[in-house]
């Protein structure tokens, strides 16, 4: 990254002196370079080699406000837009995390006669934080890449709006802003910043929070609902859901490898 | 040569300007859509490419086409092409121009398009066709120039020429198989995710481009009195006949899989294209219907020597066909990838009013470009008495 940002710089400050046509502008653009950067990492920072959820989708089922505690919890802090038309979501909103059905959300799940109970539940989808991600692979700039701790991220301003990561990911996790989003909240968080149209963007599982020793936001909004941990770690909380109960991903057979897991 | 632009007849600037306004009113739309977003365009969430794309896949098949006279000309030593060559290398410019424009048209962040080059990542399929399109309209500047060049001083063209041509020739094959590749390798999208689409794609390349290709000559021919050659202009038309039969050939290949296996994810776009969704038809059932009637009846125009060396009748037929082909790339395809959404659920698309005049107007970027440059190559060919 760091060494990116300085590899641009160099571009854009060759192809300004280029423009300019003026050696006397050199000093100039080498005052603007920045100096060697660094960054540190918090003490109390939340560390795994492979971060996962387990969604219980039967408390979810016993106790329906807490759909909209969590969605809201994130989407307020994450400053993602509201956008209506006509008093509905539009088709153009932006979402990190939302509900839907059982037919839209395990669309393998193909039962004719599924337990009604099961029919009825609601289901949280966000980004599935794949192993084998499509978004990555078919990025063009790097602007959507895989940390190492298996969190898929992106870089807002690296981003041209190409729109390929839409097309590859296969559980239409990821949203385009095609208009302004800032227009679009009602109330902007300050400790988290807002896009800018003509970018994609979706759920980084709370990689910021994860970075000062906390949770994600729908995690703590949930209740219990949801766990969150180290899906490499046999004694994490989310290994031992995993253990203990059926779980289902969505579209496993497309081998993304998604780490979101569902109880049912 | 390039003074030769500058002079042409009343009608050919009147033209020339008729083109540049369309492009002007294109670009102004375009400045909409740069500080409004992609709000402009009837594009969702979850049919996130549509007209722009769609516009783009479908000349890069044009781009690719001029193969078909090139293959002969070079591989076989077929000199019947000799005289027209340049016109499909021209023509080819002004596709793969259309092409970069249509990119940069459906970008989010244009002005940040250099981040493909400043962070170059192999692993993406549209660094790729970045890369191709890029060398395949500069192989197509370097050969066209050169040759006219050489025509122009009524010379052979120089020896050092052939094996980029030769080279040129691979590449025109790989500018669509990367294209297909864009979509091609996509897990989820099940009308995309087949192997033969970079077949079908370059079949369907080389009976549409060669077509539009061959109408083109044929308005020429009114216009201006160049003739191509009454061989050179059937040979063409049997090539455009059997890549017409192998494009329906290999789309009914698509049909029988999906629907004999019985996979649902496999029928679906089928179903949405072909019948609509929610029992309602779609806007676009009613074009893919037009354009199985037109393939079929373009293709038995052409396919049947009768019908096809009717001079009076080809036009039709090769309208029909650049219609149908069109329908099916420039439009279904791109519908069909992304209905039903990830969701099992339709969301439709239409293009809007701004996406339709911007392409429009990137359209006419590509007359324009076409248009200068054949003229350049049609007074080369005047003076060096090869008209
Ligand atoms: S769910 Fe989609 S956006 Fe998220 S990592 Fe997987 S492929 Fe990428
Ligand atoms: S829209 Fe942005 S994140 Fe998505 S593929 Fe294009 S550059 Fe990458």
């Amino acid at each position: 990254m760091k060494k990116d940002r300085r590899q641009f710089l160099k571009v854009a400050s060759l192809s300004f002196l280029g423009v300019a046509g003026s050696a006397a502008l050199g000093p100039v653009c080498q005052a603007a370079a920045p100096g060697e950067g660094s960054f540190t990492t918090a003490k109390n920072a939340l560390h795994a080699k492979k971060w996962g959820m387990v969604i219980d989708t039967r408390k979810f089922a016993e106790n329906p406000e807490l759909y909209n505690a969590v969605t809201t919890a994130c989407h307020s802090y994450h400053n993602v837009p509201t956008i209506v038309e006509n008093g509905m979501p539009s088709k153009r909103e932006v979402k990190w995390i939302w509900t839907d059905g059982y037919h839209q959300t395990f669309t393998d799940q193909v039962d004719n006669y599924p337990s009604h109970e099961i029919e009825q539940r609601r289901y949280l989808m966000l980004c599935n934080h794949c192993e084998n991600p499509a978004c990555v692979r078919v990025c063009p700039t790097k602007a959507t890449f895989r940390r190492k701790d298996g969190i898929v991220v992106m870089d807002y301003h690296r981003c041209i709006g190409c729109r390929y990561c839409m097309a590859g990911c296969p559980f239409g996790a990821r949203s385009f802003n095609f208009m302004d989003p800032r227009d679009h909240i009602a109330q902007v968080n300050p400790t988290f910043p807002t896009r800018m149209r003509g970018v994609v963007e979706k759920c980084t599982f709370c990689s910021e929070l994860l970075a000062v020793g906390k949770m994600p936001l729908c995690v703590e909004a949930s209740d219990g609902a949801i766990a969150f941990g180290d899906l490499t770690d046999p004694e994490s909380s989310v290994r031992k859901l995993l253990a203990e109960n059926f779980t289902l991903r969505r579209k496993p057979t497309l081998g993304t490898e998604p780490s979101v897991y569902y109880i049912l | 040569m390039i003074e030769k632009v500058l002079k042409g007849s009343p009608p050919f600037y009147i033209w020339l300007l008729s083109l540049g306004a369309l492009v002007g009113l294109g670009a102004t739309v375009y400045l909409f859509q740069l500080f409004l977003g992609l709000q402009v365009t009837g594009l969702s969430r979850d049919v996130s490419w549509g007209f722009y794309i769609a516009q783009f896949t479908y000349m890069v098949g044009v781009a690719a086409s001029a193969v078909m006279l090139v293959l002969p000309t070079y591989f076989h030593h077929y000199k019947k092409f000799k005289k027209m060559i340049i016109l499909g290398e021209f023509m080819a410019i002004g596709a793969v121009i259309v092409c970069m424009l249509f990119i940069v048209a459906d970008m989010g962040q244009p002005q940040r398009v250099m981040n493909v080059i400043l962070h170059p990542t192999p692993n993406s399929v549209m660094f790729w066709d970045m890369m191709v399109l890029s060398g395949y309209l500069v192989l197509n500047l370097l050969i066209g120039w050169v040759t006219l060049e050489a025509e122009r001083h009524q010379v052979d063209p120089p020896k050092w020429i052939k094996p980029v041509i030769y080279l040129s020739i691979f590449w025109a094959f790989s500018i669509h198989t990367v294209t297909a590749f864009l979509y091609a390798g996509l897990p989820g999208r099940h009308y995309w995710l087949t192997a033969i689409l970079a077949a079908r794609f370059l079949a369907s390349a080389f009976c549409s481009g060669p077509a539009i290709l061959l109408l083109l000559c044929l308005l020429l021919r009114r216009l201006t009195g160049f003739d191509a050659g009454k061989e050179a202009i059937q040979t063409l038309t049997k090539i455009i006949a059997y890549a017409m039969g192998i494009n329906i050939f290999f789309y009914l290949l698509e049909v029988f899989t999906a629907f004999y296996s019985g996979i649902p994810g496999h029928q679906h776009p089928f179903g949405a294209l072909f019948g609509g969704g929610h029992g309602h038809p779609l806007w676009v059932t009613t074009w893919m219907w037009a354009a199985v009637v037109m393939a079929i009846v373009s293709f038995l125009l052409i396919a049947f020597p009768s019908t096809r060396d009717n001079n009076s009748i080809l036009p039709f037929t090769l309208i029909m066909l650049v219609i149908a082909s069109w329908i099916d790339k420039g439009l279904g395809m791109l519908i069909a990838g992304f209905t039903p959404n990830p969701f099992e659920g339709i969301t439709v698309y239409a293009p809007s009013f701004a996406e339709l005049t911007i392409s429009l107007g990137i359209y006419a970027v590509g007359a324009l470009v076409v248009s200068l440059l054949w003229k350049i190559a049609l007074d080369v060919k005047k003076e060096a008495g090869t008209f």
